[in-house]
């Protein structure tokens, strides 16, 4: 049980870094909190799983501090950090039976073999595995040894935190389902602080309390799924988050009026002071497809647009708009009525989000 | 796709059938038809029976060399098995020495053996031989020529010096495929090296083991020109091996009637304790508790 915190942390494979695309991990700091549940999300190669290394200890960061209840535990190995990570592929020992695999870490350490009985027991109940115990662990599926690797990180209670890198990849869909809500239930029930690291956005929305978006190296934004969707902090996390992404429309402001490319858009005046105010030529408008409001007829403010098409997913459709050249994907639910040809659209002041260098900047709505 | 029946298909597996049996079983049939007959000469033959057969399992001198056949095999590979294993472990896995191990140590795999048997004579002789020389300069009166302990040690370190390298190429292999995850997992899991060892790498070298241990089983059982060349199966027939033994009888004496039969039974032998050592390994591997 353990606070984790990552001091001016930054990590490159590279002997002599010279720019910061050298770096898997980029100067930060962090904290995960005792009990917490965690996700880390991000795109393939933006420095999850070695980010996570990093914290179970298979990897030494380059420069920097890991902390585990304030004390710096650079140096130690895994073996003495006392944590516990599920890889993406299931590893097994194969000789061993299922029992035996679950008793594993904790005969590592001697634990009374009563004990041990007790939380394999615990355990195999949990990932409903208790029939499969006495089995050779080789002879299993695929889903059933990476049960048998997760069980492993659980069977110890006193670990500091439980680190997840993608373990349900190799997993059925629906079993998925079913193993995502299982680690919350163990988490609500034994308090111990988790990470998971994944690239699935439902995965991480669906385990975790707040969700650390990576991006190039860095963590780009921590927050609730709630907020990660409603105020993403940087572009990455509006155009990652979410399905379709954000729509970013490159913006620029004279004598009041905002301008993307050719076409004025019709926005509050607080939109316009901020971009005036910014001083960087890089300034993007952001909305979610969920946020756009499509008319079919004319209306106040808004503005006339071309539908190009629209796609049907059933409970709700993605319509493709054009709005002076520029392309805008929107999110209309299956009572609206899907406009063919012209659209109005109007983008709701407290729906905006305005980006300066990709980082969003506060817009003052009056 | 439709199935079509055709029964001229078997046609196809004449050519297979006709390189099996010029490869393997007309040769053997060969030794079968000498085994129940003595030949005198191209005209006059006798049909013995399984009388080649009896006399041959009631030779005690073949006896003496099976039992020494026996226990020479197995000394080897309880030698060169955990030896193979160890020298594979500590291999270095990467870089320049990672290149200068593999070569050192597949070298002695090169070297035919008729010159293994040469350089250990060369060796081992009391007065020009390194090791030898050397024995025989620190007290010890090492002489292979007159001492069977002393013919059978060198025998035996030969065999090691010559063969371990195919155990540790094979184990070797074998660890470079396990993945990093896997020791990665043991770090976690708080594994001690021994745990990692016994737990890991041992079970995924299995396979290759096993094939080791057959190569090694029959290559050992078989071995004829190593001894030859170093002890003429001496002193005495302290050191005269199965295939040394077949010899003697079928070229040097004539005997074809009873070598066909004692070759025959020589087969068996190695047929019979690969296929005991490959049935067992492969049972343990077994689950045993079926869904239980």
């Amino acid at each position: 049980m353990a606070e984790i915190t990552l001091k001016s942390l930054a990590h490159t494979y590279l002997a002599n870094p010279q720019s910061p695309q050298d770096y898997a991990i980029r100067e930060m700091n962090h904290v995960w909190h005792q009990g917490g549940a965690y996700a880390l999300l991000g795109p393939s190669g933006c420095g999850k799983s070695t980010l996570l290394n990093i914290i179970s200890g298979l990897l030494e960061p380059s420069s920097g501090e890991v902390l585990f209840d304030g004390e710096v535990v650079n140096e130690l190995p895994p073996e003495a950090r006392n944590i516990a990570q599920v890889f993406q592929f299931p590893v097994i020992y194969d000789t061993m039976t299922v029992y035996d695999n679950l008793a594993f870490p904790l005969r590592n350490v001697k634990t009374p073999e009563e004990r041990v009985h007790e939380r394999v027991m615990e355990v195999a109940d949990v990932l409903e595995l208790t029939f499969q115990l006495k089995r050779k662990a080789k002879n299993l599926t695929a889903d059933e040894k990476q049960k048998v690797s997760m069980g492993r990180g659980l069977v110890r209670d006193d670990v500091s935190a439980i680190l997840f890198d993608e373990p349900l990849t190799v997993i059925d869909p629906q079993l998925k389902w079913k193993l995502r809500r299982k680690l919350k239930e163990i988490h609500q029930r034994f308090q111990i602080t988790m990470v998971y690291v994944t690239h699935d956005q439902l995965e991480a929305s669906t385990f975790a309390d707040k969700v650390a978006v990576m991006y190039e190296g860095q963590v780009v934004q921590f927050g609730t799924p709630r907020e990660l969707f409603e105020t993403p902090n940087h572009t990455f996390v509006g155009y990652f988050i979410g399905s379709p992404g954000m729509n970013f429309l490159n913006v620029s402001a004279s004598e009041g009026v905002v301008w993307a490319g050719d076409t004025a858009l019709t926005v509050g005046h607080g939109v316009c002071d901020a971009i005036e105010k910014a001083t960087s030529s890089n300034i993007k408008l952001g909305i979610r497809p969920e946020f756009i409001e499509v008319h079919a007829a004319p209306v106040e403010g808004g503005m006339p647009a071309q539908v190009d098409h629209a796609q049907d997913l059933g409970t709700y459709s993605i319509i493709y708009l054009v709005l002076g050249g520029i392309s805008l994907k929107a999110r209309i639910e299956e009572d609206q009525v899907t406009p063919a040809g012209k659209a109005w659209l109007r983008f709701p002041d407290e729906r905006l989000g305005l980006y300066v260098d990709e980082y969003r900047v506060e817009i003052d709505h009056e | 796709m439709n199935k079509v029946y055709n029964n001229r298909a078997w046609w196809l597996i004449l050519p297979m059938l006709l390189l099996v049996a010029f490869s393997a079983v007309i040769p053997l049939m060969t030794v079968v038809n000498y085994s129940v007959q003595d030949v005198f000469d191209a005209n006059t033959r006798f049909f013995t029976g399984t009388e080649w057969f009896k006399e041959m399992l009631n030779d005690p001198a073949l006896q003496a060399a099976v039992l020494r056949q026996f226990a020479f095999s197995l000394t080897i590979l309880a030698i060169e098995v955990p030896l193979g294993i160890g020298i594979a472990l500590i291999m270095p896995k990467k870089g320049w020495r990672a290149s200068a191990a593999l070569i050192l140590v597949t070298m002695p795999l090169l070297i035919p053996w008729n010159v293994v048997g040469s350089i250990w004579q060369i060796f081992t002789r009391g007065d020009i031989g390194l090791m030898g020389w050397s024995l025989r300069e620190l007290g010890y009166s090492y002489n292979i020529t007159s001492n069977p302990v002393d013919a059978w040690a060198t025998i035996i370190l030969m065999d090691v010096w010559h063969w371990t390298s195919l155990i540790a190429l094979l184990c070797y292999s074998g660890l470079r495929s396990i993945p990093d995850a896997y020791y990665q997992a043991a770090r976690i899991d708080r594994a001690s090296k021994w745990a990692v060892f016994r737990y890991i790498q041992l079970p995924k070298l299995t396979n290759v083991l096993v094939i080791g241990v057959l190569l090694r089983f029959m290559h050992s059982f078989m071995i004829y020109a190593e001894p030859f060349v170093l002890t003429g199966g001496g002193p005495g027939s302290s050191t005269t091996f199965l295939s040394q033994s077949l010899t003697t009888m079928a070229i040097g004496q004539q005997d074809l009637g009873p070598s066909a039969a004692f070759s025959l039974i020589y087969f068996l032998i190695i047929l019979l304790v690969t296929w005991v050592f490959y049935t067992a390994i492969m049972n343990m591997q077994k689950d045993n508790n079926k869904g239980a």
